[in-house]
């Protein structure tokens, strides 16, 4: 294992570290499972029974072979980490890893009997799988500017861990009627969807300055888009696992389990309708209330205090060095306007690298890439990476006098292509290149879109001029693109057995979270990129100044996109085989 | 769900071990065939299906020659014997398929909101890798699937030596217990 331990400087990074129990959890957890697949290849556990096993390992089986989805909560890693996916990917994979929508990574490529070693590999940098997939408590999603971003309330990263462990092989909900995701925001913007969760939080803080949470219950994206509802407008943080738990029993017990298409908690809140949903849970909530499980202030102290700042500097607002940068280089000012954003400290700034490169998959990274991108957080950030749900990376402590040097390292390993937020930073699953679950392939068509935008429309101006805009893609229903949220959304549909994609346009995410409208009848896979080209040509002729296209959507409708793509008012799909 | 008797494997303080299988578990079917008496006086223990139980409840608690038993399927609310409780030997909770989880919030509740503290068994698609968690919720037996290999089963148990949340079989998360050992000065 030699072979990703760099002789540079290590920081320690001022995250959560295990103590010795949560280290025996994990080990304990890799034993278990390595038992349970000698079982599996020994023909005493049976493929049924070993399955949903595997899938609370985060290893799937795929097209090609398995897949295994290594947690990364909140999406938060030390450079140690990423060394060590680097190694995953060079050892038992095929030389690269990719980041998914919910801040997790995943390798394509392992063979189902090392997935032991490499979960006890992950663990030896406090790192697993555990309860990645299946009908479970997922990991659990944060903002990806946690501690750095100027509009944060608190610091949401210490619940967000407190729920990780809460979560971890609970005894009870390890077997609910389907999947179950929590999503943490503490800051005046929502960047972690809490809208679209089975239960996401907001945290804010009351009139006299204490901590309170507002629950929201039953969104989600999937067959059944939705947002979610406020189940509780601001509860105590001691009784946020009592109440957690009481939402989990009442959906453990009542949700349904006769179609897993509305087995989600969204579809029992809204046939029991928010009210009657929530008295089930305040019942429950009141046997449990002032409980064993009230979370005691030391506790939430004692995981709060590996999240504190790391030793910044004493920095001027202003740096000249950087300024003067910014004025002699055009290709680097171009990168800053994408890439750089604000941070709460004087003289620093958040970086966002891209994984967006032209020709390769959106949110994959090579072993170099993740060793490189290792060593800048090393240099230039405390030894700390975030992993965005746009599927890029993130240094969040950059001093800005070193964002001239970082933007050269960045691009000599590929990674600062400055469309960070711009069309060709397009969110898409792994889809039908791997996925067994997929109607469509999504990477193909976010290369077209990409390889179009750099042939056609020209250059950089052309991207830039176009601006903010959201395309995201998804393989089938089940969304992990989260295309209802793109201000473009795309869908894979199965049409008679061949690949087609239905378009939405006018979703976002946030703090206005919409739903995208359909715009049509679907297209067949060699038509999407002119239609990408139509959308946006349609925008640009109708924008005011100064207008993003969601906006402009938003004050025109969706009708005159439509009229563009489908001239002669077409209203059947397209390239549909004769015989139907 | 099976009605012969197949390994029966029991926790108590000293540990897992394997047990003789004396109650047998009797279905509703075999009530509607009529091929059961609710009153025979067979000299057996019989587990029954919470329906029977429901309207049989008055007279077979009056002729209580016999321990009794109830077992409640997975969909089946254990606030329906919640006063029955000290009446009965033993209570068994159905799990139709592995992946039907709502049984362990039903052994939760039996044990924690109605205080049940007699025998409460696992009952259906039990195996080895959900003992565990049973064990967490409360459940003490486990009538484990037929076929499945009790050496395993007896050392499923162990898997975890700690958790980080309360149940039944540990009412405090670990970080009470922490805080705990730190009060009374132990080591972590
Ligand atoms: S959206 Fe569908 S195709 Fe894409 S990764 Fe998810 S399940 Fe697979």
């Amino acid at each position: 294992m030699a072979d990703f331990v760099s002789s540079a400087f290590v920081w320690i990074p001022k995250m959560y570290r295990y103590d010795p129990i949560d280290q025996k959890i994990v080990d304990e957890r890799v034993a278990q499972f390595r038992d349970q697949t000698r079982r599996f290849l020994a023909g005493t556990l049976s493929e049924d029974d070993f399955r949903p096993l595997r899938l609370q390992n985060g290893l799937y089986v795929q097209k090609h072979a398995p897949m295994l989805r290594v947690a990364i909560p909140y999406g938060l890693l030390s450079s140690r980490q990423l060394r060590m996916l680097a190694h995953i990917a060079r050892k038992y994979d095929r030389g690269y890893g990719h980041f998914t929508t919910r801040q997790n990574i995943q390798f394509n490529w392992p063979t189902l009997a090392s997935v032991p070693d490499i979960l006890a590999d992950l663990a030896t940098v406090e790192m697993h799988a555990i309860q990645t997939s299946g009908n479970c408590i997922r990991n659990v999603t944060s903002d990806q500017f946690a501690g750095v971003a100027h509009d944060e309330v608190v610091d949401p990263r210490p619940y967000a861990e407190l729920i990780r462990q809460w979560s971890t092989l609970h005894p009870e909900f390890a077997y609910l009627p389907r999947k179950f995701k929590i999503a943490v925001s503490a800051a005046a913007e929502d960047r972690a969807g809490t809208w679209f969760h089975d239960i996401g939080i907001q945290i804010y803080k009351s009139a006299s300055g204490e901590p309170l949470l507002r629950i929201l219950v039953g969104g989600g994206l999937g067959r059944t888009p939705i947002l979610g509802h406020e189940l509780h407008p601001g509860l105590p943080l001691p009784h946020l696992f009592s109440y957690l738990d009481a939402t989990l029993r009442v959906y453990n017990r009542f949700g349904r389990r006769d179609n897993m298409y509305k087995a989600r908690i969204k579809i029992l809140v809204k046939e029991l309708g928010v009210e009657k949903f929530r008295a089930e849970v305040e019942a429950e909530f009141a046997f449990l209330k002032d409980g064993p499980s009230t979370l005691p202030a030391a506790e939430f102290e004692r995981v709060a205090n590996h999240f504190i700042d790391p030793e910044y500097r004493t920095l001027p607002g202003v740096s000249r060095k950087f300024e003067q940068h910014l004025i002699d280089d055009r290709a680097f000012s171009r990168w800053v306007s994408r890439s750089v954003s604000g941070h709460k400290r004087a003289g620093y700034a958040a970086v966002t690298l891209s994984l967006k490169t032209t020709g390769s998959a959106p949110g994959d990274a090579t072993d170099t890439q993740l060793d490189g991108v290792a060593d800048l957080a090393d240099r230039y950030s405390f030894g700390e990476v975030r992993v965005a749900h746009e599927q890029n990376l993130i240094l969040a402590d950059v001093e800005k006098d070193q964002l001239y040097a970082l933007w050269q390292e960045a691009k000599a390993i590929g990674l600062a292509t400055p469309n960070i937020g711009l069309l060709t930073d397009i969110i898409a699953c792994p889809g039908g290149d791997f996925c067994s679950l997929a109607n469509a392939k999504s990477i193909p068509i976010a290369q077209a879109i990409q390889r179009r935008v750099e042939e056609k429309l020209g250059d950089l101006d052309y991207l830039f001029d176009i601006g903010d805009i959201s395309i995201n893609i998804s393989g089938c229903m089940n969304a992990c693109g989260h295309h209802h949220v793109g201000h473009i959304g795309i869908l894979g549909v199965d049409k008679h057995g061949a690949e087609f994609y239905q378009v939405t346009i006018g979703g976002s995410q946030g703090n206005d979270a919409a739903l995208g409208k359909v715009i049509g009848p679907s297209f067949a896979q060699d038509e999407m990129a002119d239609v990408i080209e139509t959308l946006i040509g349609t925008y640009v002729n109708l924008r005011h100044e100064d207008e993003q296209f969601i906006d402009t959507v938003h004050r025109v409708g969706i009708e005159p996109f439509k009229a563009a793509v489908y001239p002669n008012g077409r209203t059947q799909e397209a390239k549909e085989p004769a015989d139907v | 769900m099976s009605n012969h008797a197949s390994t029966l494997v029991r926790l108590s303080k000293s540990g897992a071990s394997v047990s003789q299988e004396e109650w047998s578990v009797l279905t509703l079917a075999q009530f509607a065939e009529g091929s059961l008496d609710t009153h025979c006086a067979a000299p057996q223990k019989r587990l029954l299906p919470l329906t029977v139980w429901l309207e049989e409840r008055d007279a077979l608690i009056a002729d209580a020659t016999h321990p009794i038993g109830v077992w409640l399927d997975s969909h089946e609310d254990p606030a329906a014997i919640a006063e029955d409780l000290p009446s009965l030997a033993v209570v068994g909770v159905n799990f139709p398929s592995f992946k039907d989880g709502r049984g362990y919030s039903t052994a939760y509740l039996l044990r924690q909101r109605y205080g049940y503290t007699g025998e409460l068994r696992a009952l259906g698609d039990v195996q080895r890798d959900q003992l565990f968690y049973m064990k967490r919720v409360g459940f003490d037996a486990f009538q484990l699937k037929a076929g499945a290999s009790i050496e395993d089963a007896l050392t499923a148990f162990n898997d975890f030596t700690v958790s980080y949340q309360g149940s039944i079989d540990q009412p405090l998360p670990y970080y009470r217990q922490r805080l705990l050992q730190r009060a009374a000065g132990g080591a972590e």
